[in-house]
């Protein structure tokens, strides 16, 4: 008999379709134009997240300095701004100190063999204390004059498109390119296949390690400024909130296997599509607060479990410090 | 002068003696007899200050005032922060309790966690000034801002600014663990209760969070574009709020009414641009004043810890398009930091 299979991302992109259609036809006001551009902008940031973490997942690592790599970063151009450093320059300061944010993170996990969740939960710990000791005053980093042109970044609209879903689009590209277009995109799905098997046949898999970090930190930061430019300030206390696990949430639930080696763009994609969606419907719908936490959390728990059915882990998938 | 004193010790009337003697006085300087133990009662003294976290403009601001107020006197000034962690804040009070400094400051972080342990230091002798958020232990003395009376006049500017529109608002509260944002919503529900004809379409929780608030904004005014006011419950959230108005194009349509401490870029500056409509300011550097003086009566009249106690609600000042560009509705952090 033959077994129908679905993969997860498959299952996600019917739940997907289902919510959608039942959003659609039910609640007034969800399938237009304009709330499909909201729902969009609403998940674009959490979505360029979700490219940086998919890089990393597929590398067979995990990032949790990605919400300090977002807040640090970002808040240090406003910072430098507002203390009469020129623009060009302070952006200048921020690509620099992701960089050094990825490249310490890399190091660690690639070099020192340290697993990635106590690493980067480390370095993030790191990154969002040195701002708040050594580099904001405060920790709603405000907008000053010298930043004037930059908002566009995150707000108004190309082509009737609002700004923040282009910066999406365009992340997911360049990411798309890196990951299917480049050697080293072939190589992150090497290593993270089977990194002992990549180190074999000659695949410089530490420097690769390292690469996924600094490309990580580069897309945090990244979506750093248009968060900034969103919202006028830049909140760097966003350390302290629960973003990283929607980023882990869009990245698993697109169907990007914890196990490493499997996924691209689309699924992050469908994974913020389907994050989006809820959102979206719940703030509609005025479900209060905990209600929507509780629906996230049994929506997680689906997909893991689900991923867990699908990929199962064995002998050779597993690993010591794994996640 | 010199003669009348000496003649004075020999036979001029006592009349004499006393006209002479108070010029005499004058010239010396009179003594106060109360200065000395004010200062003795504040010299070397510790006041310990646990806010909920430092590095915003509210706890900074509080702890720029208190020092520049009291370290003139010799009071040693201690800071514990405990940066948003209620555990870590429970820690700090605890082990303050057995340093028993003069005076502790705390900023709770809600209703319950602290107040078993505050009602036990002013029993070890310790006099509790909770500020802005209280705790259910009412201690020698409570400063700060009365959140149902911010609740209830953002609603009325907003209800006010409804007249004759579509009457539908929407609220973003904060984190609903927080009692701030509990009392400002119940501050809230006593104004619709007197205007039914007002309806709440959208009230959810933004947990103090720009870019939350932005969220849930869009898809709020996107269902309902004739939406005529929001009340936001923290200006430093409400920053989201505005700029989603602001890109729907209806800053000035929507009327965002919003609260905080009135530091001058966070509130004056975002008054002045459109941004907010109404800023309830708890002016920081007044609290702060408050503050310190309660604590030079408090450890200047020798009471007992917790055999007095009273409130000081702060006045508050509502910044609005006509007061935002004076020089005293808000205040500049660098300024006081001074």
């Amino acid at each position: 008999m033959k077994r129908v299979r679905f993969s997860q991302q498959e299952i996600v992109f019917a739940v997907f379709t289902v919510l959608f259609l039942v959003f659609s036809i039910f609640l007034q006001g969800f399938l237009t134009a304009d709330n499909m551009l909201t729902l969009l902008q609403n998940v674009a940031v959490l979505g360029i997240l979700g490219l940086a973490m998919a890089i990393v997942v597929i590398g067979r690592g995990i990032d949790l300095s990605l919400i300090a790599a977002l807040a640090v970063p970002g808040g240090l151009v406003l910072q430098m701004v507002q203390n009469g450093h020129s623009l060009p320059a302070s952006v200048l300061a921020a690509f620099l100190l992701s960089i050094a944010i990825g490249v310490v993170n890399g190091w660690l996990i690639a070099y020192a063999e340290v697993p990635p969740l106590f690493a980067t939960l480390a370095t993030g710990l790191f990154v969002a204390g040195l701002g708040q000791a050594a580099l904001f005053q405060l920790d709603v980093v405000q907008w000053s004059d010298g930043m004037a042109g930059f908002e566009r970044l995150g707000q108004g609209s190309i082509l009737g498109i609002p700004t923040s879903i282009v910066m999406f689009a365009i992340a997911c590209i360049v990411v798309f390119v890196v990951l299917r277009r480049t050697r080293w995109g072939a190589y992150i799905y090497a290593v993270g296949d089977n990194p002992f098997a990549a180190r074999v046949t000659g695949i410089p898999s530490r420097p690769i390690v390292v690469l996924q970090y600094v490309l990580a930190a580069l897309i945090g930061c990244f979506a750093g400024l248009v968060m900034a430019a969103s919202v006028n300030s830049m909140p760097t206390r966003i350390f302290n909130s629960t973003l990283i696990y929607d980023v882990i949430l869009v990245v698993v639930l697109g169907g990007i296997g914890l196990s490493g080696g499997r996924g691209g763009v689309v699924n992050v994609i469908i994974g913020t599509l389907l994050i989006g969606t809820m959102l979206n419907g719940m703030t509609i719908l005025d479900i209060p607060y905990a209600g929507q936490n509780l629906i996230k959390g049994v929506v997680l728990l689906i997909a893991v479990i689900t991923d867990t059915f699908l990929n199962p882990r064995n002998e050779e998938t597993a690993q010591q410090g794994d996640i | 002068m010199v003669c009348d004193h000496k003649f004075a010790l020999g036979s001029i009337a006592a009349l004499t003696l006393a006209t002479a003697a108070v010029p005499a006085f004058a010239q010396q300087g009179l003594d106060e007899p109360f200065q000395k133990p004010f200062r003795e009662a504040l010299a070397g003294k510790t006041v310990a200050y646990v806010p909920v976290a430092m590095n915003f403009d509210l706890t900074e601001g509080w702890y720029a005032g208190l020092k520049k107020e009291l370290e003139p006197y010799g009071v040693k000034f201690e800071i514990r922060d405990p940066n948003w962690n209620t555990n870590a804040g429970a820690q700090a009070v605890t082990s303050l309790i057995s340093e028993k400094p003069a005076v502790m400051v705390i900023h709770n972080p809600d209703v319950q966690t602290y107040a078993k342990l505050l009602q036990r230091a002013e029993n070890e002798g310790i006099y509790v000034i909770q500020i802005n958020m209280g705790s259910a232990y009412r201690s020698s003395a409570f400063v700060g801002a009365n959140w149902i009376e911010i609740g209830e006049r953002q609603t009325e500017g907003v209800v006010k600014a409804c007249q004759g529109k579509s009457n539908k608002i929407a609220i973003i509260q904060g984190a609903l663990s927080a009692a701030a944002s509990a009392y400002t919503l119940k501050g809230v529900e006593n104004v619709l209760a007197k205007h039914p004809d007002i309806k709440v379409v959208s009230s959810q929780a933004a947990d103090w969070d720009a870019a939350k608030a932005k969220a849930i904004t869009q898809t709020v005014l996107k269902q309902n574009p004739d939406l005529c006011g929001i009340v936001g419950f923290w200006d430093g959230m409400d920053i989201g709020t505005a700029a989603a108005i602001k890109e729907a194009g209806l800053t000035g349509k929507v009327f965002l009414a919003t609260s905080g401490g009135g530091e001058r870029k966070g509130a004056c500056e975002l008054v002045k641009n459109g941004s907010f409509d109404l800023n309830m300011s708890y002016d920081v550097p007044t609290q702060a004043a408050q503050m310190a003086g309660t604590i030079k009566w408090l450890l200047s009249s020798g009471a007992k810890p917790g055999s007095v106690k009273g409130s000081e609600y702060t006045t508050l000042i509502p910044i609005t398009k006509e007061n935002a560009d004076s020089q005293t509705a808000c205040w500049n952090l660098s300024d006081l930091k001074k």
